[in-house]
């Protein structure tokens, strides 16, 4: 059977060249890189050549870059480090729609006394910098905002929440989650005016188990995971050689033809949105100008995952809401204010740029059969 | 409306050169095209005590300016924007350049240079007016004329206006290249890359002459004195390295001289070796990194034994420097973080337990006399040294 897998916010395939470079880097380089003798050396410089790259794609300083286990070890870091860092202020400002790594983090501090302070999207999804700049006062420990929402795909202007919150009070850190952006868009990360960025490596097909972390110079996190001193100290834990070459590779393929998959992608969307826009009971719930890699769209009637099963059924995949709430309601739909109805039949396409016009039209006459057959 | 970046570089002590002044702007330009390499193409015009430097199409300006920051010969630098010169024009692009500077402000104040004197408004009038249409489009700012927090600036110059806010400092000094050569004895420690970086402040040239000793030190530690040396480019434009494999000289020594003279021994001969290397570079002096009283060999007497083998001056530009003042600098250069790596270095090899810290001449003259290939060692360590060249960022591949 002729398959189409659309849920790519959720997970990518591993691409072939990222798999075998990681495949031989394990069982050639295989020394620990803190090992004083030459299997040592050859597997620091083989990870030090790989942070380099990595830098490149994100626009930091080598010294910048921080391997991690992925996003959400990267945002929990980032969170209970940035807690530490500021315990004697007690405010923390977010958004209403973070990823579950992140709002987790939050409501666990909010027991031990943080006060959370959640700014819900605007109309266009997106949060709006003035209402952060509003929030931030004296008390205020730190923001963290993402950068790409992983449910709607509206991008937030992450430069201009730096900006304000500089203005406000200047000794705020701003954490920002990029995982849905990594890949797909320019981070900047020199110059975007976030102290902590998290990015993972199995959004942009690279494996699951990999990630990274950009700390702004001298800022100083205090470390999530410590152990034996590797990378300065600032995530303890043997350097996964391999695994952190695979997640440069992948980096550099993605950011190699940024702006070709962009392009690529957004026809995939257009061809999606033009096939449904006379399909009745159709809403799209992701803005116009959201990220063309993610598309929320609701089917009235049809609850989300008897929807998902329907297309599963004739291999098409997507996911209702995002694959780490495991089919719970989406608190991001439910942050826009859309009505429960709305909420309850939302489905998220999330492409990739191995996707195909193919992929989208059997997308298409899935949602149309499912209409007919599961209408009631 | 289309903002075009500039950046002015204010020349340092060069203005106050003489007849000479023309060549020290010379170097000071073309040592900033090599820092400036890679990121895209550049102009250089000399105008006053100025240097204006105007990114083409694409440049990276930011990268550039982060870059001039440490360009020595410059004691401040500006980004300015180019406006047209008419006054509702300036009016327009300073607001919009200004959009997002202005608001991190509460106080103010707007100066006016006009080296045109044929523009219809004089400097307060200038004033005047492009305060009030400030106060007006950021109505949260108000005039301090005595201690603004940030001053705008508009100067009306020939070729164009140029609007900007206040000068960064730069990092001072004379162009390197003005001052000659020097060779620095590069251990992979604090303080020798902090030597090299105030020589290098004062217009020389580096050239690197680093001591190895496999297999008592690594391969890593030789990694970190290249990476040492890359640093320091980002102040001295080039710089060449020697890597001196010095394990032969090292156990000779050992096997011959009596092992509290070791240490004073071992440097005479690095010196002699540094030396010879010093003049196949055409350098005029030798630099270390020592501050007296630092360790055993840092001594005066120590001193005395080791400057006489050379017939090159030795510059210690850190000898009356505290060790918390010379990591200061370190800090400030970004080396330190990579001297404190924990690797052996040739200078920990056979290190002695008990030091002789007042050596006289006579003493060390007869132990060496011991060393009877000596002449044949030195040209050994001379003839396999290792002679890397490293560039200004821009030729790195990293940033």
């Amino acid at each position: 059977m002729r398959e189409a897998y659309l849920d790519n916010s959720a997970t990518t395939a591993v691409l072939p060249e990222v798999a075998k470079e990681i495949y031989d880097s394990m069982i050639t380089v295989y020394g620990n890189p803190s090992s004083l003798h030459k299997k040592g050396l050859e597997a620091e410089l083989e990870l030090s050549e790989a942070r380099k790259k990595l830098a490149v794609c994100m626009d930091a300083p080598e010294e910048c870059v921080y391997f991690s286990s992925g996003g959400s070890e990267g945002n929990n870091a980032a969170i209970y480090g940035l807690a530490e860092k500021r315990r004697r202020f007690k405010k923390i400002i977010t958004s209403a729609y973070e990823h579950p790594s992140v709002m987790q983090a939050l409501k666990r501090l909010e027991k031990q006394g943080f006060e959370i302070m959640e700014i819900a999207p605007g109309a266009d999804g997106r949060i709006s910098p003035t209402e952060v700049g509003r929030a931030v006062d004296r008390e205020t420990a730190f923001v963290s905002i993402m950068m790409v929402n992983n449910e709607l795909g509206t991008i937030n202007d992450i430069a201009a929440i730096a900006r304000v919150i500089k203005r406000k009070n200047p000794d705020v850190p701003l954490h920002t989650d990029a995982v849905q952006a990594f890949g797909k868009l320019k981070l900047n990360c020199s110059k975007l005016g976030a102290q902590v960025i998290t990015v993972s490596g199995h959004k942009i097909h690279a494996p699951k188990g990999i990630g990274a972390m950009y700390i702004e110079k001298n800022f100083r996190l205090p470390p999530f995971v410590v152990g034996g001193g590797q990378q300065t100290g600032q995530r303890g834990g043997t350097e996964p050689v391999a695994m952190a070459k695979g997640l440069a590779r992948a980096a550099e393929i993605a950011y190699g033809k940024l702006s070709e998959n962009r392009a690529k992608v957004a026809e995939l969307r257009n061809r999606l949105l033009d096939m449904l826009k006379d399909e009745p009971e159709v809403t799209v719930n992701s803005p116009d100008e959201a990220l063309e890699y993610v598309v929320n769209i609701s089917v009235t009637g049809i609850r989300s995952e008897i929807m998902l099963h329907h297309l599963e059924s004739r291999g098409v995949y997507v996911s209702s809401g995002s694959a780490c709430s495991k089919g719970a309601k989406s608190h991001v739909l439910a942050a826009m204010g859309f009505s429960q109805q709305r909420i309850d039949s939302a489905i998220r396409v999330s492409f990739s740029p191995l996707n195909t016009p193919e992929d989208v039209d059997l997308l298409v006459e899935g949602i149309k059969e499912g209409r007919k057959i599961l209408m009631r | 409306m289309e903002l075009k970046e500039i950046i002015l570089l204010k020349d340092g002590e060069i203005v106050l050169k003489g007849l000479n002044r023309s060549s020290f702007e010379d170097r000071l330009i073309r040592n900033a095209k090599q820092v400036l390499n890679g990121l895209g193409g550049f102009k250089f015009v000399k105008s006053q005590s100025t240097i204006v430097v105007k990114p083409f199409e694409g440049s990276d300006v930011d990268e550039a300016f982060e870059r001039l920051k440490k360009l020595f010969g410059v004691i401040s630098l500006t980004r300015a924007c180019v406006a047209p010169k008419d006054f509702d024009e300036i009016a327009a692009y300073t607001k919009e350049y200004l959009k997002d500077v202005l608001p991190e402000y509460d106080t103010f104040k707007v100066n006016a240079k006009r080296s045109d004197k044929k523009f219809p408004m004089k400097s307060p009038e200038i004033c005047a007016e492009l305060g009030g249409i400030l106060l007006d489009e950021f109505p949260h700012l108000t005039v301090d004329v005595n201690n603004p927090q940030v001053t705008v600036t508009v100067e009306i110059r020939d070729e164009s206006a140029y609007i900007h806010t206040d000068a960064t400092p730069g990092a001072g000094g004379i162009p390197v290249g003005t001052g000659g050569r020097a060779a620095l004895l590069l251990s992979g420690g604090i303080d020798s890359p902090v030597a090299g970086y105030m020589m290098a402040k004062r217009g020389v040239e580096l050239v690197g002459v680093h001591f190895e000793s496999p297999p008592y030190t690594s391969e890593r530690a030789k990694l970190k004195v290249i990476k040492l040396a890359e640093k320091l480019c980002d102040y001295s434009i080039n710089v060449a390295l020697f890597v001196v494999p010095f394990t032969r000289m090292q156990e000779r020594i050992k096997e011959s001289c009596p092992e509290e003279l070791f240490t004073v021994i071992m440097r005479r001969y690095m010196m002699r070796v540094a030396t010879k290397l010093a003049e196949r570079q055409e350098c005029g002096a030798l630099i270390t990194g020592e501050s007296l009283g630092q360790v055993a060999s840092q001594t005066l007497q120590a001193i005395k034994c080791t400057d006489i083998v050379s017939d090159l001056p030795i510059l210690r530009p850190l000898i009356g420097m505290d060790k918390k003042e010379i990591i200061a600098i370190a800090q400030k250069i970004d080396t330190f973080e990579t001297s404190i790596l924990p690797y052996e270095d040739c200078c920990t090899v056979f290190t002695p337990k008990h030091p002789r810290t007042r050596p006289t001449l006579p003493v060390i003259e007869g132990a060496e006399s011991y060393l009877e290939d000596a002449e044949a060692l030195i040209n050994e360590c001379v003839e396999n040294a290792e002679l890397m060249i490293l560039g200004a960022p821009g030729r790195r591949n990293n940033r």
